[in-house]
């Protein structure tokens, strides 16, 4: 009786049935594709551009990979030599810090703004996602160096003059941060649409609930909005830092484009400094994902704090 | 006594309106909520307006602080300038041909790959997922040296398009994984039965997908259609790369973002500016930039003014975001 019954049983995953082996086949049919694609231009080009950036590579017919004595070679030189990269890495790195906590924050409130019974939401939906369709990295020099990129009501030397007392490492990124404002807003755009989606699918039941309850709107945004928008904010923070990472107007990016292709310095150069420039920004991924990420002990903590409650209950 | 009731009535009504209600949002509230609206709608716009304006402005208005908004004369010159600047037509066709078949591709394959994996379990699954994810968290930098040298060492650098058809046809396009993920997400949510049950009818697998999913899947496939257009518009790194370093407008494709991008020496060589004296007639000016940036967003613009109503309620429907 039991073997039939397992026989029969479609979900027992140990039993290499016909129909199971067919499925498997047909789910790699389909992604087979990407499959080849993804080996060829992910793993196979990483790999590549590892072992270029440990050797010396000269072109001449081919490529002929000439082995270092001392395989860290190419890292060194770009500390060494490139004066300019770790300056502008580390720029990067302390206005990504800087720019994500303001795009979460903004496009968290236009979001909220958005989602609630509001006039013309269709009319302001558009002026807030049309950055999503032209704000490229050549569209923006233009506009930076047209010096509108900056809010124009906002009197910035009031600030300025405030913020000159400040150590000059600590000024310059807030004062190019205020220069740059509206540039940061227009980066906010499919993070505003993430936020949306995930505002629309909280139950309304639970508003009503914390409304009878006698909660405040500012109550209801801390302790009903914000938690359950947790996972979309580190959603967006990822997002946010993989698209300022890799958007064209970044200047690592130009740089690394231009000794990479350069003539006199090479391919090996410049993979070691992408690899490095990759390893930052995983570094910050990482970070940013141990500060986000949901405390999973937290959440158990309170499903076994119910069942105490309710039986005290019953005891009085 | 009958006075003192009705004053307090008032105050009672009063306080409703500007406070609000359990159902109605008060006048302070909705006060504040759209003075945000709008002063953020306008710091949106603002470069956008800026940019219009400039454009259409003649020398004399540039350097007359007085017309800051509204041209004096609005001229048409500034347009027909950078038109011939940009290359306009001839850009503008490459540029679409450019943009428009990897997208196609693109749509189909990654829609391909997102059914696969919601639709099947497979071994080794999670790994390709991961590695799936692990290709886009990670900069194309580091893997964009190592694909131009294989298709260089293919001859397939030509200025043409075929780097940018096979990363598509291979689901390695620009942005590919976003589109994969946003396929993945859609047909999870979709209810199975429908496609089980055309398979237990006898579809093939590849049938049932064609027939059923895809109908299914509409949404999703036009947003996923927009997105990669506007990314494959926009994109300049890659573009750069694949069409070659050296690549010139006559021999091969191009895009008006790059020419954006070399806008001022193309301006210099069209109308042999530099040649000429400082005070000359056709100096590059700010007007002729801006007219040249109108005319690069243009398109996406239109379209996205078109189509804005479908790409809303599509981006609703599609529910971009994961679970």
């Amino acid at each position: 009786m039991a073997s039939k019954k397992n026989k029969r049983n479609p979900h027992d995953k140990r039993r290499l049935t016909k129909r199971r082996l067919k499925e498997w086949l047909c789910g790699y049919m389909f992604i087979l594709p990407w499959i080849v694609g993804v080996c060829i231009f992910f793993v196979y080009a990483m790999v590549q551009s590892l072992r270029f950036s440990f050797s010396n590579i000269i072109f001449s017919n081919g490529i002929t990979f000439n082995t270092l004595t001392n395989p860290w070679d190419n890292y060194a030189a770009v500390f060494m030599k490139e004066i300019n990269f770790p300056v502008t890495l580390a720029n990067f790195g302390l206005g990504l810090t800087l720019q994500l906590p303001i795009i979460i924050a903004f496009s968290l409130i236009i979001a909220l703004l958005l989602n609630s019974k509001i006039r013309a939401r269709s009319l302001f939906r558009m002026i807030f996602f049309l950055p999503v369709i032209i704000a490229t990295g050549p569209v923006m020099q233009q506009l930076t160096a047209q010096g509108v990129s900056s809010v124009p009501m906002v009197s910035q030397n009031t600030l300025l003059s405030i913020l000159q007392g400040l150590p000059e490492f600590i000024y310059q990124p807030i004062n190019d941060l205020f220069s740059s404002l509206i540039l940061i807003l227009w980066n906010s755009g499919i993070q505003i649409l993430i936020f949306l989606a995930g505002l629309q699918k909280v139950p309304s039941t639970l508003y009503e609930a914390a409304k009878i309850d006698g909660a405040s709107g500012w109550e209801s945004f801390w302790k009903i909005t914000l938690p359950i928008m947790k996972p979309m904010i580190l959603l967006n923070s990822v997002y946010t830092v993989v698209t300022l990472a890799t958007g064209g107007d970044n200047e690592i990016i130009q740089l690394i484009y231009d000794v990479s292709y350069a003539a006199t310095k090479g391919y090996s150069y410049g993979a070691a400094m992408s690899w490095i420039y990759t390893a930052v920004v995983a570094l910050i991924l990482l970070l940013v994902f141990l500060l986000l990420r949901e405390k999973s002990d937290k959440h158990v903590k309170y499903e076994t704090k119910r069942p105490d409650l309710k039986e005290r209950r019953q005891d009085a | 006594m009958k006075d003192q009731h009705k004053r307090e009535a008032r105050k009672e009504h009063f306080k409703k309106v500007m406070l609000g209600s359990a159902e109605k949002r008060g006048l302070i509230m909705s006060v504040v909520v759209y003075t945000l609206l709008i002063t953020i709608a306008f710091i949106y716009l603002y470069p956008v307006l800026y940019m219009a304006s400039r454009s259409f402005m003649d020398k004399a208005d540039l350097l007359d602080a007085s017309a800051k908004w509204i041209p004096s004369a609005p001229t048409l010159k500034n347009y027909k300038d950078a038109i011939l600047t940009l290359d306009f037509w001839n850009s503008l066709g490459k540029n679409l041909y450019l943009a428009l078949v990897p997208t196609i591709c693109q749509v189909f394959i990654t829609s391909l790959v997102g059914y696969g994996f919601a639709r099947y379990n497979f071994p080794l699954k999670k790994l390709w997922m991961g590695i799936l994810i692990l290709s886009f968290l990670l900069p194309t930098q580091a893997t964009s040296m190592p694909n131009y040298l294989l298709f260089s060492r293919m001859k397939l650098i030509d200025g043409g398009i075929k780097p940018f058809l096979i990363t598509s046809i291979l689901g390695q396009g620009f942005k590919s994984v976003l589109c994969i993920l946003i396929f993945y997400n859609f047909h999870r949510q979709v209810p199975q039965s429908l496609v089980e049950a055309a398979e237990i009818d006898g579809a093939g697998h590849f049938k049932a997908y064609f027939q059923i999913a895809i109908p299914l899947s509409l949404a999703a496939i036009v947003v996923v259609s927009l997105f990669s257009f506007v990314w494959y518009w926009n994109e300049t790194y890659l573009m750069q790369v694949y069409l070659g370093y050296g690549n010139t407008r006559a021999t091969g494709l191009t895009t008006l973002m790059m020419e954006l991008q070399k806008f001022e020496d193309s301006y210099n060589v069209t109308f042999d500016a530099r040649a000429s004296s400082v005070t000359s007639t056709n100096k590059l000016n700010d007007a002729i930039k801006m007219a040249g940036t109108m005319l690069s967003i243009a398109p996406l613009m239109i379209m996205y003014f078109v189509l804005q109503k479908q790409f809303v309620e599509s981006v609703d429907k599609a529910g971009i975001t994961g679970e």
